[in-house]
């Protein structure tokens, strides 16, 4: 096991690189151009922009979810020469996206079943996710019976059941309310840490991001590219102190204003 | 039904008795109308008999009917078992290749379209006397079911799809865990509406068939008795009728929300 120094992102090895990505859709959509991104082991890394911009889609891509127009993709180490869809990655969504005729545990389960491990083996690995995100007492509920914050736990669960070295998060958060999104981003910084993962974190909230990143790429709209990156070298754990702290409002300020001069003309 | 008003336990179990009772009244109003017409205007029973009477011959030719039942009953089960599986076959198979889609779903709707009365006299012509009959059942039963599952087997959610993509699920994983699952609210749906439909089928068929085989069923004994003006038994035999299309609907209605009550919106009884 490689030990990597939390506090020092530069140096880190890539996990993933995109160079000169464009993505084009079919109605002639321009969402990406140019769109260079590189994403290190270990570390925690935003995407933000106006809707629109293109994040999700470069998620996407990431994600084998589809291919780039022009450019590349390049995956590092083990998992260099991986087809597209083969990479270890979770992918939580901006809905809870769970099977509704599923049991919570059914749904965690999905990864491991679909790549057809045994249930002996499934079972303690599902237990460990829920277990991760609090909801173990839940195992056998079927999701229609939960909260809106707990469904997206399970979301989350289900992604961090392979246990992944890459988690990606298509604004998870977006649609719960602030008391809710506040707890589950304690607890997700608490996975990141305890797991030592890498999430890649679209979000359209400057506040959210600068709370949980370390890195901050603010993209630009139609054509989404990058526009500037701002680091956080705030420590971790982060906790409500950061959250008030005058240094919080001095990034959320230097974030906003870049996605003020990124939107540009736009806004 | 759940009523929209704030109203309480108490008001919803005073709605729900009379739901029950008010449909029950009106029949008992209307037979009461029907048996004193009949009997103060000393109406003749060939041309309309008297509720009594119908309940009598019911009785009384109950052996004769309750085989016609019988047959009947099992032509319109046979013939919504091959609706369930052609329509959800053929649904599966029209979902996995575009090609046998195109090829045979136009097929499908004029087999709907076209009147079952129109098609049975041809059936009758080529077909054995009861695989005749199960066919037009089956005609008119497949369709619903073969046209829910195919909308069922599309409207699959996108992040779904996209889920078992990113993990490389193969495409009987897709089929089996995913659009399957998905579709069941909507096979169910045209289910429901296949068994009524089979039971129309199946009674077409048999009073077009018209003559006097082994294995009769109730709507040949419809026709049969209209023929020889034996009007009671002709209402009994449509009573029984009646009753088996009510049966069929509420055992398929149960077994939709058993299967559904865990987790769709159509089965989840709300608290309010």
């Amino acid at each position: 096991m490689l030990m990597i120094d939390p506090t020092d992102a530069k140096i880190r090895p890539s996990i993933v690189a995109l160079h000169g990505v464009a993505k084009t859709f079919a109605n002639g959509t321009i969402a990406l151009d140019h769109f260079d991104l590189d994403v290190r082991q270990g570390e925690f890394l935003s995407l933000v922009g106006a809707s629109g911009c293109g994040k999700s889609t470069a998620l996407r891509l990431i994600a084998g979810l589809g291919e780039p127009t022009q450019g590349a993709i390049a995956w590092s180490g083990s998992d260099a020469d991986a087809p597209a869809n083969s990479h270890d990655i979770g992918f939580v969504f901006q809905e809870p996206t769970l099977m509704p005729w599923a049991s919570v545990s059914a749904n965690v389960a999905l990864p491991l079943t679909l790549r057809g491990l045994a249930a002996s083996l499934i079972a303690p690995r599902v237990d460990e996710a829920l277990e991760r995100v609090g909801l173990a007492a839940f195992a056998k509920v079927y999701p229609r019976e939960l909260s809106g914050g707990m469904k997206m736990r399970v979301s989350i669960a289900r992604a961090l059941v392979t246990l992944p070295t890459l988690l990606l998060m298509d604004e998870p958060f977006a649609a719960l309310d602030e008391i809710t999104r506040f707890k589950l981003n304690n607890d997700l910084l608490n996975v990141w840490q305890a797991l030592n993962k890498t999430i890649v974190f679209v979000t359209h909230s400057v506040f959210e991001s600068v709370y949980l990143s370390q890195r901050i790429v603010i993209m630009t709209s139609r054509p989404g590219r990058i526009f500037s990156e701002v680091a956080i070298d705030a420590p971790y754990p982060r906790d409500e102190r950061f959250r008030t702290s005058a240094e919080y409002g001095g990034y959320c300020r230097a974030v906003s204003d870049a996605l003020r001069r990124a939107s540009g003309d736009a806004s | 039904m759940t009523s929209l008003s704030d109203s309480g336990r108490d008001r919803n179990g005073g709605e729900r008795l009379l739901q029950l009772i008010l449909p029950l009244a009106t029949l008992a109003l209307g037979l009461l109308v029907w048996e004193l017409t009949v009997r103060i205007d000393e109406i003749p029973p060939y041309v309309l008999p008297a509720p009594s009477l119908v309940l009598k011959t019911l009785f009384s030719d109950r052996e004769i009917l309750l085989t016609s039942l019988l047959v009947t009953f099992i032509t319109t089960f046979e013939g919504l078992l091959l609706a369930l599986i052609g329509g959800v076959g053929l649904a599966i198979l029209f979902n996995q290749s575009r090609l046998l889609e195109y090829s045979l779903y136009p097929y499908a709707v004029i087999l709907q379209v076209t009147p079952v009365v129109a098609i049975a006299p041809l059936l009758l012509i080529y077909l054995p006397q009861d695989v005749a009959v199960l066919a037009c059942a089956w005609i008119v039963a497949f369709f619903p079911v073969l046209a829910n599952t195919t909308l069922g087997l599309k409207s699959v959610d996108h992040n779904l799809a996209d889920l078992f993509e990113l993990y490389g699920a193969s495409r009987a994983q897709i089929l089996l865990r995913l659009k399957l699952p998905s579709a069941l609210p909507y096979v169910l749906g045209g289910v429901k509406i296949a068994g009524g439909l089979s039971l129309i089928g199946a009674v077409v068929a048999e009073i077009a068939a018209g003559s006097a085989a082994a294995g009769s069923g109730l709507a040949y004994r419809i026709a049969e008795s209209g023929y020889r003006l034996n009007i009671p038994r002709m209402f009994a035999a449509l009573l029984l009728l009646s009753i088996t299309g009510i049966v069929i609907f509420f055992v398929l209605s149960y077994l939709s929300d058993l299967l559904l009550r865990r987790w769709h919106e159509s089965a989840i009884k709300r608290e309010n």
